[in-house]
């Protein structure tokens, strides 16, 4: 479903003299089959969101071939955005000043998504995700929980085959965490969509990902089972200390 | 692409009439804003009697032309010279994830009412003007065209204004020269200019095909510089060149994107 073949995105910084090349990421390459829910972890600036972007058809790798559900998302990207649904945790794609109906309506203008299909998707979307009691309610009044409840519902109600989520849980509460989790589960094993998800939120992970893969300075430090990813430091029993292990490269965390 | 952009505008104004109050004022501040540019035009001819050989109306046409040009140019697309501002929120990538053109989605962004007020402004000094001249029928089919063709070249540099901000994303302003730049130079005759910015603004930013050298032909005027004549029917021509180079540099600015660091 997603196909990374040595990918490589360099960015050029500063101005004439001190002008230096950053590879965001370098020699990337990875599969992911469909109906996989795989975890893609990194610290910060180590190309997690370089990489999204590049999936998503946002940014053009500077080197290698990407095929998202079997197009090149630079050459394809508006058909590319009909099969997939994006999700930025810190972004929302909702018109602020509109009810939430709207955007939905709106969506479905866009994503030229039948009628009866539309409304099918969306009373079971905002049955699961409970979204019935702020559907007319103008978006910049919602909740951050409710608003990214929102924000799900908008990418889902095309039934992409993929769902690409770049930290979607920030800033949510305990509970809406757990709300949001359940879904993202049930969506992945019911429907068979493939997810790919960035997080900070190691929760999300152990709840969610049978696959983990780690990003560090532009390329994979690791690609396995969250058992395996276990296995990498015998010594350690949370899985943030694991983390923590992987990023700092072997030595010991403080 | 129509329907995308009639359905964003639609869903944009009905955004901005939650705000009645805003929408009202800048519409009205616009049109007075520009009204001045017609007080200044007034008050140059209490001094003299022609600008450049050119009488008042025929000043007031050339202005009403090329403003209504520029008005409707960027009602319609002249928020894509905005793109920096987009690039550094972010909201340009949750613009390129929507299976529609990114292009008439910059352009319609924040589409209301207030971006009538110049377009309103212009129609109403061209129809004094229109009203003063008295122009024969066989001079006169050439306005609607010299509108229309205004209208693309003035969207073609939004658009190349637009594209060049992938580039310069910290200098917008670099892009407004050319754009509300061209808007301002077109509202005189361009023969108050020296003989070199007429030429400039025919052969490498074909402004002069906006109101100028079609105006010639309307108001049966000769070409101070001595262009040959066919060039008043040159302006379909220029605004098809104009376009091409501004849609391949937007194409290139796409692909250049950079995005921002989270």
């Amino acid at each position: 479903m997603i196909e990374v073949d040595r990918v490589g995105r360099s960015f050029t910084v500063g101005r004439r003299r001190a002008r230096t090349t950053v590879h965001a990421v370098r020699d990337l390459s990875f599969t992911v089959e469909a109906g996989e829910f795989v975890g893609y972890l990194g610290p910060n600036g180590a190309g997690k969101s370089t990489t999204i972007k590049m999936l998503t058809g946002i940014l053009a790798p500077t080197s290698g071939r990407i095929q998202v559900a079997g197009l090149d998302p630079t050459r394809r990207r508006t058909a590319l955005a009909r099969r997939i649904g994006v999700v930025f945790g810190q972004r929302t794609t909702l018109w602020w000043d509109l009810p939430l109906r709207d955007s939905f309506t709106l969506v479905r203008h866009l994503y030229k998504v039948d009628r009866v299909v539309f409304h099918r998707r969306l009373e079971e979307l905002s049955d699961l995700l409970g979204l019935a009691e702020f559907m007319n309610t103008p978006v910049r009044q919602l909740s951050l929980g409710q608003r990214m409840r929102g924000d799900i519902t908008a990418a889902l109600l095309h039934d992409p085959a993929v769902l690409v989520l770049d930290e979607p849980t920030i800033g949510l509460d305990v509970v809406s965490k757990a709300a949001m989790r359940e879904f993202l589960r049930l969506l992945n094993a019911d429907r068979g969509t493939t997810v790919l998800l960035t997080t900070h939120d190691l929760g999300d992970i152990e709840k969610l990902c049978r696959r983990v893969m780690v990003i560090d300075h532009g390329s994979l430090t690791f690609d396995g089972t969250l058992d395996d990813l276990r296995a990498t430091a015998p010594g350690e029993d949370s899985i943030e200390d694991v983390v923590a292990r992987l990023y700092t490269g072997g030595s010991t965390p403080l | 692409m129509i329907r995308t952009y009639l359905l964003l505008a639609w869903t944009w104004l009905r955004a901005s009439a939650q705000y009645p109050g805003p929408m009202i004022t800048m519409a009205i501040g616009s049109f007075t804003v520009n009204a001045l540019d017609v007080a200044a035009i007034w008050v140059i001819f209490e001094h003299t009697r022609s600008l450049a050989g050119f009488g008042l109306a025929e000043v007031m046409f050339l202005y009403g032309t090329a403003g209504l040009s520029f008005a409707l140019s960027d009602m319609l697309f002249g928020n894509v010279d905005r793109l920096s501002q987009h690039i550094k929120a972010g909201t340009f990538d949750t613009m390129l994830i929507r299976p529609v053109s990114a292009f008439v989605q910059m352009a319609v962004d924040r589409f209301g009412v207030h971006r009538l007020g110049r377009a309103a402004q212009a129609t109403v000094v061209l129809a004094i003007a229109l009203s003063r001249l008295d122009l024969p029928w066989s001079r006169v089919w050439m306005i609607p065209l010299m509108v229309l063709c205004g209208i693309v070249i003035f969207t073609a540099i939004f658009t190349l204004g637009g594209a060049l901000q992938f580039l310069l994303t910290d200098a917008p302003e670099v892009a407004n020269a050319f754009t509300y730049g061209g808007g301002t130079l077109t509202q005189y005759p361009l023969s108050v200019y020296g003989d070199e910015l007429v030429r400039g603004v025919t052969f490498v930013v074909p402004l002069a095909f906006v109101n100028w050298q079609p105006g010639l032909f309307v108001l049966d005027r000769p070409d101070p510089i001595g262009l040959p004549y066919w060039f008043r029917f040159a302006g379909p021509l220029a605004a098809l060149g104009l376009t091409a180079v501004a849609v391949l540099a937007w194409r290139a600015g796409i692909r250049r994107y950079r995005s921002t660091g989270s």
